[in-house]
């Protein structure tokens, strides 16, 4: 009797209280079709539209159906295909600068939570190697080009001492532009992914580290054979987001080079490409640019989903796995 | 006896691997600060004393450095921060209140297609705003909304990153009994959760609210393509505008104080609450 009352009662609440669950969704979902996905289709919408403007006059919108995504691939008189320089650029920028991120931040992450090494003041190399990450792209980037600008003081210095040969322009060389392109994403990352690193390793069960050292293995072997497997998920999903970041590539290289992208557009990423096109109101080309950007990042975000909703189970199952797993 | 020689030798070459450690710490650190030092150094020098090259030393034009910036008359800082500041702040606000309001929808309450509701917003957690941009800035148009801070505020209520942590944060602190009483004491579903949900949050509040503040005022991509009124541009548009600058004219002095001022109320904040935002790194992203 009192349990068939509990239940009436259940069934009674989740009826009644269902409604409020979609009001306090609504505004989320009211937010997002409007200023994201109808955008969104918009954009699809667009790229199969000649839409662009002569001087202050407008052509289009007719429809043209890939035409524009055939232009995006044909070649300059030249021979490049520009969109594929640009890709290019993106990616070298971002291997240069995520390759030592992602090192740098493996070695620091094992280096603070080694008990054996029991490094101090680590809060404080922390709060200074993450600092750079909240720092604005564009007064950083800003700042590189007043300091490494001809005449400015670190070009002045390095000349001077005789480092580098008289009037050496850092904007005139296409490994230094990249280079500084590289070293400033290095630091404005690798902090983070060192927390992010730190806190997977200290999530792996401590036991587990005692038995391999008791059964003999040294710390290079509890690394590869232990850490790294177990960090993997994370691992991966670090790398991920970075490479979803990488193809973001635009306030750095913007600012540092006026946008240019100099020398030669040999740092023009692919979303300094589709700025120029949206700044000159060529809606089509850049509707397609964004479709493209839209396909890479679809695809790594499907993988990032995947780690995630593995990852995310209810807290109590996991903790009954986990428990499992010991006896 | 060779056991000794044994610990010995494991020591010296702990020790070693201490120094080679902490070497590699202070470089990493010395790396982060230096270009802000030089930049705070330079801050502080005139354009003659600028044009002298290097040094580490700081000298003396710093207030007249800053009062030459703030009366700048082709950027205006000093409105462009106040900008940046409101619309930076009303996103935080906003960003974080309705991020907990929809996890707290998904978290509490039972509906048809609630998992739905949930897959998709961690389906759409990794696009990015760049890719739906064209759509964004002619609908805007369309809607006479370009050139007013709606479209740079509005949209921080759908933040699926925010939700994602509110949702995990929930999950650990918001005992499902604590809503059933409130409903027993006849608390409306909207005044449990401002007086009684929001206060037990506040942490995670606090830290995404930090973080949202940030980005926004960061945020240079969309907001040039909207803002075209100069009395409405914001910090990272001025700065992109004096790289634009023609340098042979220019005060450099002012140009280090303009970026020491873009960057300074992010730079405050960190130094304040610096454990806090370190801890509300990793909370966002998987865990082991």
């Amino acid at each position: 009797m009192e349990n068939k009352l509990k239940t009436n009662n259940g069934k009674l609440k989740s009826v009644s209280y269902a409604k409020w669950g979609y009001i306090f969704i609504a505004p989320f979902f009211i937010v997002y079709l409007l200023f994201t996905l109808i955008p969104q289709f918009l954009t699809i919408y667009n790229s199969f539209f000649e839409t662009y403007r002569i001087g202050l006059s407008q052509v289009g919108p007719n429809f043209v159906g890939l035409k524009n995504y055939i232009e995006l691939f044909k070649a300059d008189p030249n021979g490049t295909v520009l969109i594929l320089k640009y890709a290019w650029n993106t990616i070298w920028m971002w291997f240069l600068g995520a390759l030592p991120q992602f090192v740098v931040a493996m070695l620091l992450a094992l280096f603070f939570t080694s008990i054996r090494l029991n490094i101090k003041g680590q809060g404080f190399f922390k709060t200074v190697i993450y600092m750079p990450n909240l720092i604005m792209a564009a007064a950083f980037s800003m700042l590189f080009y007043a300091l490494f600008c001809k005449g400015g003081p670190i070009q002045t210095l390095l000349t001077n001492k005789g480092v580098l040969e008289m009037e050496f322009d850092f904007f005139r060389h296409r490994v230094t532009v990249r280079g500084m392109i590289a070293l400033m994403n290095f630091l404005m990352w690798f902090g983070n992914t060192t927390i992010v690193l730190m806190a997977g390793i200290m999530g792996i069960d401590q036991s587990i580290f005692e038995s391999a050292t008791i059964d003999g293995a040294n710390s290079v072997q509890v690394f590869f054979r232990v850490t790294l497997p177990l960090l993997m998920p994370i691992f991966v999903y670090c790398l991920i987001t970075a490479m979803i970041g990488g193809i973001q590539m635009f306030d750095v290289p913007q600012v540092l080079t006026k946008g240019d992208g100099v020398p030669n557009g040999t740092t023009r990423t692919l979303v300094m490409y589709l700025n120029n096109y949206l700044k000159t109101y060529n809606y089509g080309m850049s509707g397609a640019i964004s479709v493209i950007i839209f396909i890479i990042t679809g695809g790594l975000g499907g993988i990032v989903y995947k780690i995630l909703s593995k990852q995310y189970k209810d807290p109590e199952a996991k903790h009954r796995e986990r428990k499992g797993k010991v006896i | 006896m060779k056991q000794m020689d044994q610990n010995k030798a494991g020591m010296i070459k702990l020790t070693l691997l201490r120094v080679v450690v902490y070497a590699i710490l202070i470089f990493l650190s010395f790396l982060c600060l230096f270009f802000f030092y030089l930049m705070i150094v330079n801050s502080t020098r005139s354009n003659a004393e600028l044009a002298k090259g290097f040094t580490l030393i700081p000298s003396g034009s710093f207030f007249i450095n800053l009062k030459n910036a703030w009366n700048d008359s082709s950027i205006n800082i000093p409105r462009g921060m106040l900008n940046s500041l409101i619309i930076s702040l009303s996103t935080a606000v906003l960003t974080t209140y309705f991020s907990a309001l929809t996890a707290y929808g998904v978290h509490v309450y039972d509906f048809k297609g609630k998992k739905f509701v949930f897959t998709f917003i961690m389906a759409i957690m990794m696009i990015p705003a760049q890719v739906s941009a064209l759509g964004f800035v002619q609908l805007m148009n369309k809607m006479n909304l370009n050139d007013s801070f709606i479209p740079l505020i509005v949209p921080g209520i759908a933040a699926p990153v925010v939700f994602f942590y509110m949702k995990q944060y929930m999950e650990s602190v918001l005992p499902l009994d604590v809503i059933d009483a409130a409903r027993v004491d006849g608390s409306g579903e909207f005044r449990t959760f401002n007086t009684i949900v929001l206060p037990m949050l506040k942490p995670a509040l606090a830290v995404q609210m930090i973080f949202s503040f940030v980005s926004s005022w960061n945020n240079y991509f969309i907001p040039a393509l909207l803002l075209n009124k100069p009395e409405l541009k914001t910090v990272p548009i001025m700065i992109a505008q004096l790289r634009s600058a023609d340098y042979s004219k220019f005060d450099m002095g002012k140009v280090y104080m303009f970026i020491l001022l873009a960057i300074l109320p992010v730079l405050i904040t960190y130094i304040i609450l610096s454990k806090s935002i370190i801890k509300g790194v990793t909370a966002g992203s998987v865990k082991g």
